[in-house]
């Protein structure tokens, strides 16, 4: 059998036996808490505290500021400092609330829980939005939204992306070796919700120990299987897993339910099962430290709202100063001005480059080679698209499919010439998308 | 630590291979050529080659010192058009004539249409194209110390028997590169093993100009005939060198298809009907006057709109 993939993508270094090899270690902030409120696609949070107030952990401090937003929590008990605007991994500047935390992490009561069995949906969906769940894979979808398709019928697949395509992430593979057994229990809550749906954990073929981990959990769960993909980046983009595992392919306009899918990061499906088993909200979130700049590169256990200078301490500080750091992996990140910036509920990783390679080459003139179209998952032709952003022939690049672009930053990691290929896409998507938004 | 790092949009990383590398790797793979044409032709075009690589690279360098702009000889794509250039050449010719040709290249053909990237045609064949017209003797004069009389493929055209063992192995009259199958098909190889080219266009290319010489070039399928056609003049220059040149190539997939099969029978129709014996280099720079249309008429299905299959 051919093995389950897409075509086009990269196979860039990866960088994960930096840190594949150590146990996740959970961490206890120091510093102030921060928390944005915009963690997450759709309206901000809006704060039900203020300045002054003493909050627990685990109690909501914003609520959700619509049907497409999520609620959010404080990570330890303290007192409510200031809310002010911040700076955040993305550079802006968003209304935040600081949490000065007093050590003594009181919790507060989540309440008694309900069987599995025993819930209806509505119920299962309400505790999902609730607990203030998004995709923690990197995009920040509120997870009720995802969950509550028009047709839930027509639902056949929930997907678990357990790719982990990113070069140096590592997150992912240590939920998956260390705890298996909560992944499984959360799919199974996810299966509650779609009556016809069968459950794919689908992982990149270079962890084998996870496959076999998983296997072993779902031997006697006949509607979920493992699928191992093979292993290529971007393998967990989610147009490209669905297509990998089920053959079904959607365009830039349509939803994974529009092919009868559902896809869900790990650490989603983490938090989902805590939510509805446990009554608890989203807290928590792995985060992999690494890059060859960290002295002591591992995952780690962060309280969301915990301050990046402190997982940098925690992972021994820097062995050599770094040049660029971004949060998430190196394909899709965010490159940071600086350090001072809190963990959020889609910080994937904190990843510390001794030497910036875009920085080290000047771009040069487009030499036609055509390596853009042949990496590019979304069968554009970048180059073109690239050109007609830089001069502003919109027609013409709604015509050659811009739009389609996922901007996985494929081609720009192929050119010879150094283009800014994914760059030049992205602005031009955006102003795309800001058009259609009027 | 600064607080003020080095920002960018993603992606963060870069593969390794630049547009030098690329330019280095079409120079090494047209080297088996080189050093045949040198072995087979003598001195003078071992000195002819590197004149007019020199010019081509001077050429470029001093357009951009006068233009004021950024110096780009290190790509190495002007020593690429020279080279090619070059082996294009009767082993004969004088050096002025790889001078001329060689600015013509650069000059007219690359930069005053933007620089690299930017030309729609081969330099190094808009030159030799732009030679033949304007000095046609010396361009088919392919006398020299080694050989006299004609090319293999215009004795073939005459109707005379040729060797074919001398054609795979070159031991015969043509331009300094073209004559060694062998020495080509090496360098072909490697263009192929380093991922630089791939078999889109020269194997429609080939496989289209076979097809159309058993079905018109009145000898049915004579394998003689057909491997003297495939050895002879500059199709195997043409077809791995210079129809793969990426900047006068369709980037579709499909529109690099359709490209080799114009080739292919513009090759054949110009080596079967026309007044002279070679065709390739004229139907490549036609082909390459066609690049923008069948790009238009090739472009790709985006995934997820029915173009989700390789």
């Amino acid at each position: 059998m051919a093995r389950l993939t897409f075509t086009g993508g990269i196979h860039p270094y990866d960088g994960k036996d930096l840190s594949k090899d150590k146990p996740m270690k959970a961490i206890l902030p120091k510093g102030d808490l921060v928390y944005p409120m915009s963690q997450h696609i759709g309206a901000p949070a809006v704060p039900v505290v203020a300045k002054g107030d003493r909050v627990l952990t685990g109690q909501k401090i914003a609520e959700a500021g619509g049907f497409v937003s999520a609620p959010i929590y404080a990570t330890v008990s303290g007192t409510v400092k200031v809310i002010e605007p911040r700076r955040v991994v993305t550079g802006d500047m968003v209304n935040c609330i600081v949490v000065e935390n007093d050590g003594l992490y009181e919790e507060v009561d989540y309440g008694p829980c309900r069987q599995l069995e025993e819930m209806t949906k509505e119920e299962i969906v309400g505790k999902i939005r609730e607990a203030g769940i998004v995709g923690m894979g990197g995009a920040g979808f509120p997870t009720h939204v995802k969950l509550s398709p028009k047709e839930p019928e027509k639902i056949e697949y929930v997907i678990a992306n357990c790719a982990e395509c990113e070069p140096y992430l590592t997150s992912d593979y240590r939920r998956m070796l260390e705890e298996p057994e909560k992944i499984v229990a959360g799919m199974k809550v996810i299966l509650r919700l779609f009556d016809r749906a069968k459950g794919i954990l689908a992982v990149e073929d270079n962890k084998p120990d996870c496959i076999e981990a998983l296997k072993k959990l779902v031997k006697d769960e006949p509607d979920i299987q493992v699928k191992a993909l093979q292993t290529k980046y971007p393998q967990g983009a989610e147009r490209q897993l669905i297509y990998a595992t089920t053959g079904r392919a959607i365009n830039s306009s349509m939803l994974p339910a529009d092919a009868g899918c559902i896809v869900d990061n790990v650490d989603t499906i983490v938090a989902i099962n805590q939510a509805v088993r446990e009554n608890k909200p989203l807290m928590h979130r792995i985060v992999t430290v690494t890059g060859d700049a960290v002295a002591d590169p591992r995952n780690f256990i962060v309280r969301i709202g915990t301050n990046y200078h402190e997982l940098i301490e925690e992972a021994g500080g820097f062995k050599t100063e770094p040049e660029k750091i971004v949060s998430g992996g190196p394909m899709m990140g965010f490159a940071l001005f600086g350090l001072d910036v809190p963990t959020t509920k889609t910080s994937s990783a904190l990843l510390c480059m001794t030497r910036d390679e875009v920085a080290r080459y000047t771009p040069g003139p487009c030499i036609n080679c055509g390596r853009c179209v042949e990496v590019c998952p979304g069968r554009v032709l970048p180059s073109k698209l690239a050109d007609f952003a830089e001069h502003g022939e919109e027609e013409k690049f709604l015509a050659y499919h811009g739009m389609e672009c996922c901007e996985c930053g494929c081609c720009s990691y192929i050119c010879p010439a150094k283009r800014p290929l994914t760059q030049e896409i992205k602005s031009m998507r955006k102003m795309q998308l800001a058009k259609k938004k009027k | 630590m600064s607080d003020l790092m080095k920002v960018s949009s993603n992606p963060h990383i870069r593969s390794k291979a630049t547009t030098g590398s690329i330019m280095g790797a079409v120079v090494l793979s047209l080297l088996p050529a080189t050093f045949f044409g040198v072995y087979n032709f003598g001195l003078h075009a071992l000195l002819l080659i590197l004149v007019t690589v020199a010019s081509a690279v001077l050429t470029e360098y001093i357009y951009e010192l006068l233009m004021k702009k950024r110096v780009t000889v290190y790509d190495l794509s002007a020593t690429v058009t020279g080279l090619l250039l070059a082996l294009n050449l009767p082993p004969g010719a004088p050096l002025w004539i790889g001078v001329v040709g060689s600015v013509f290249a650069i000059l007219v053909v690359k930069m005053l249409f933007g620089g690299l990237g930017q030309n729609f045609m081969n330099p190094a064949l808009g030159a030799r194209c732009f030679l033949l017209i304007s000095f046609t003797s010396i361009m088919t004069n392919f006398d020299c110390d080694a050989y006299t009389g004609a090319t293999p493929l215009t004795a073939l055209k005459a109707g005379e028997t040729v060797n074919v063992m001398d054609m795979i192995v070159g031991h015969t009259g043509g331009t300094i590169g073209e004559t060694s199958m062998v020495a080509l098909v090496m360098g072909a190889c490697l263009l192929i093993l380093l991922d630089i080219i791939d078999l889109r266009i020269p194997g429609s290319y080939i496989v289209s100009f076979v097809i159309f010489l058993v079905l018109f070039g009145g000898r049915g399928f004579d394998s003689a005939y057909l491997s003297a056609q495939l050895a002879g003049g500059g199709l195997m220059l043409g077809a791995f060198f210079m129809a793969t040149d990426y900047v006068t190539r369709p980037i579709t997939k499909k529109g690099q298809y359709v490209f080799g099969i114009f080739l292919g029978i513009m090759t054949g129709i110009f080596r079967l009907f026309a007044p002279g014996a070679e065709g390739v280099s004229y139907a490549i720079i036609l082909g390459n006057l066609l690049v923008p249309l069948i790009e238009k008429v090739t472009l790709p299905k985006a995934f997820g709109k029915g173009g989700e299959k390789a």
